[in-house]
């Protein structure tokens, strides 16, 4: 960081096409670090080792770069933007994925269809999109909106950062019912919770335990459910005994 | 400049005197004597602390005679529809070279009216000697010099519980071939129950340095309300300093708009008095500027009596090497219980050669009152920026929307949508905004 506080430290972790990956860990062991470190974020400076997509280093693009090559980053505090309608927001940041493709822009009527149909798939009413994004929304609206602009974005790798935290049950039903609807066999998702009830609804192919910035263990959603009971400390001292 | 000025104004005394009468007579000769011995501001005094003239006053003007008549240059409405307002069903009020145009104006007697100075001398000198410089109680050197050699500029009074049928918009157009120092004052009456709402705007049409001396008076009379939205958005040779006293009685509501979005040099004198009880005052700004341009905000509001409102929000984007400075003063007196008053100015400075002086300034001498203030200078929130990034957005244009959504609440007293729009496009434009 540019503190010269270390966070991570020694991540290896390969997702392929169509699995589904928890990382799960107690607060202050890198989950959040990790994804920006990901997405991009500057603030962060890379030590060492890379980020790899399709085999093909990420580390010297720009966060809009990593967006249009396909890596999502669903935030756990989405930022409010007053005056900045979610459909305009949307409908710029689909145009930019389709510049960089060297293509033009979406046809207005295509692009209000596609817009309709992904409100519908999270069930969100369509007067959503001429709100100011995330203006006074609500924490569930807030994660929705997020899940909203992933359908429409169709990532190749879809990062979601504590997606659960501030959702009632009906809304994470909601969530992860739009996640598991747009999972298919080319693209990926990697799921960052505290909790293991999301994962009832996104049933993850992997767990991973992330402490102290590495990852200390991995399993089967089994794991989750061992965390779930067990809480961090065993894994703790397994761990501090090695 | 100083004895030029002196000139001009001895020249021209006696033809003054015998158009406007005594009364106004003396106040202009009391106005040229004090003018006389302060003579231009300089750094050295508080008010102008952080803008100098001294570079507006190094140019060599041909000033406008107070009894100049037309110039020569046939402007045509179509050069200038693009500054109108053009969908727009208004009034117009329309100033060439200081010189009133009636073939581009379009006024009324029926109802309210909507008219010039220069014409009202001689039909209602009375009405007149009441409201010439009845409200610019400004010890300023520039008011003074407006208020002796002014004589022209718009004139709208809105009679009693009369809501004016269409908006107004007065415009001062420049186009001489050489700088022009011109004096114009408008005043604005709307007398009790009445209701209008004001667009001004002042305009170079060449890139000459020319420079521009408004005063505006405004008397809101009891329930009366008054929208008023000032467009600055002029070349970047032109100066524009302007004064524009407002006076409220009770229950009246009063909304100044200043939206400063280019010039040389731009110094805006706002002062508002609430001199009755439940009177509602907001004063809006928004300055988006780059370049070495400079803009000047200096706001007064005085709480006199009980139960009065204040709200006023200023934000600036400076950009370049341009300059900003903010001084808003809000004066409650001993007797002016259960005031209202809020003061707000956000700034963004785009990089590190440009710069803002900002100054909030509270006085409160009545105990049961509500008053905040607060001010910010920051850059672009780095939280923001990634999060757009993030969703594919390119840097640019990831920083012209946070910068159009910091001016946002800017418009929040505009109420028109064909100036909502042409706000909303100029500053998309100032921002660089490529989304709809």
């Amino acid at each position: 960081m540019a503190d010269g506080t270390s966070i991570l430290k020694g991540i290896n972790l390969e997702v392929k096409p169509g699995e589904v990956h928890a990382i799960m860990g107690p607060n202050g062991s890198g989950k959040s670090t990790l994804s920006s470190v990901v997405a991009g974020r500057e603030e962060y400076e890379v030590t060492g080792g890379d980020v790899l997509l399709d085999g093909e280093s990420l580390l010297d693009c720009s966060p809009e770069e990593r967006a249009h090559k396909g890596i999502f980053l669903s935030f756990q505090y989405p930022v409010e933007i007053p005056g900045v309608s979610v459909s305009n927001f949307i409908k710029t940041a689909l145009n930019s994925h389709r510049a960089a493709r060297g293509e033009g822009p979406l046809e207005a009527a295509l692009l209000l269809k596609k817009m309709r149909e992904k409100l519908e798939l999270l069930e969100m009413d369509k007067s959503f999109l001429s709100r100011s994004l995330n203006e006074g929304f609500s924490g569930g609206e807030k994660k929705r909106n997020e899940i909203f602009q992933m359908a429409m974005l169709e990532p190749r790798l879809a990062i979601l950062d504590e997606t659960d935290s501030g959702l009632d049950i009906d809304a994470l039903r909601i969530v992860a019912q739009g996640v598991n609807a747009l999972k298919s066999p080319k693209n990926a998702v990697v799921v960052i919770t505290h909790y293991q009830r999301l994962l009832e609804y996104i049933v993850p192919d992997f767990v991973h335990v992330l402490l102290n910035g590495k990852i200390v263990k991995s399993g089967t959603k089994d794991l989750a459910l061992e965390l779930e009971e067990r809480g961090y400390d065993w894994i703790k001292k397994e761990n501090a005994g090695k | 400049m100083h004895n030029k000025l002196l000139n001009l104004y001895a020249e021209h005394e006696a033809d003054l005197a015998r158009e406007s009468g005594d009364a106004v007579a003396s106040k202009r000769r009391t106005a040229i004597d004090r003018f006389e011995s302060l003579g231009f501001p300089t750094k050295h005094w508080e008010s102008w602390k952080y803008t100098s003239l001294k570079s507006t006053l190094a140019t060599e003007y041909t000033t406008v005679p107070p009894f100049a008549s037309a110039s020569q240059h046939a402007l045509e409405f179509k050069d200038l529809e693009s500054y109108f307002l053009d969908e727009l069903d208004a009034y117009r009020v329309v100033f060439v070279n200081g010189v009133y145009s009636s073939w581009l104006s379009s006024t009324t007697h029926q109802g309210l009216d909507v008219c010039t100075l220069g014409s009202s001398w001689r039909k209602s000198p009375d009405w007149l000697a009441e409201n010439f410089a009845a409200l610019d109680e400004l010890d300023e050197p520039l008011v003074l010099l407006n208020r002796a050699l002014a004589r022209e500029g718009a004139l709208v009074h809105v009679p009693k519980n009369t809501a004016a049928d269409k908006p107004i918009q007065i415009f001062y157009f420049t186009t001489a071939d050489e700088p022009l120092f011109a004096q114009v004052r408008n005043i604005v009456v709307v007398e009790s129950g009445a209701r209008v709402e004001i667009i001004e705007r002042h305009q170079a049409l060449n890139g000459k340095a020319h420079w521009t001396n408004a005063v505006t008076e405004i008397r809101v009379a009891p329930n009366a309300h008054l929208r008023y939205t000032k467009l600055q958005n002029d070349v970047s040779t032109a100066t524009l300093t302007d004064a524009t006293f407002v006076h409220q009685a009770a229950d009246s509501t009063a909304v100044v708009n200043t939206f400063s979005c280019g010039g040389k040099l731009t110094r805006n004198d706002l002062r508002f008095h609430l001199a009755g009880s439940n009177a509602e005052a907001h004063l809006h700004g928004l300055t988006l500027i780059h370049g070495d341009e400079h803009v000047d905000h200096r706001t007064f509001v005085d709480h006199a009596v009980p139960h009065c409102t204040s709200h006023e929000v200023y934000k600036g984007v400076y950009d370049g090497r341009s300059h900003g400075v903010f001084n808003g003063q809000i004066m409650v007196r001993p007797q002016a219980q259960k005031t209202l008053a809020f003061q707000q100015n956000d700034n963004l400075l785009l990089n590190d050669r440009a710069q803002i002086d900002t100054k909030p300034q509270l006085e409160i001498f009545a105990d049961d009152v509500k008053c905040s203030h607060g001010c910010t200078v920051g850059q672009l929130d780095a939280d923001a920026l990634f999060y757009l990034r993030a969703r594919g957005i390119p840097e640019t244009e990831a920083r012209a929307l946070l910068m159009l959504a910091f001016t946002n609440d800017a418009l929040a007293q505009v109420e028109l949508p064909a100036l909502e729009r042409k706000l909303h496009a100029l500053i998309h434009k100032k921002l660089r905004v490529s989304v709809a």
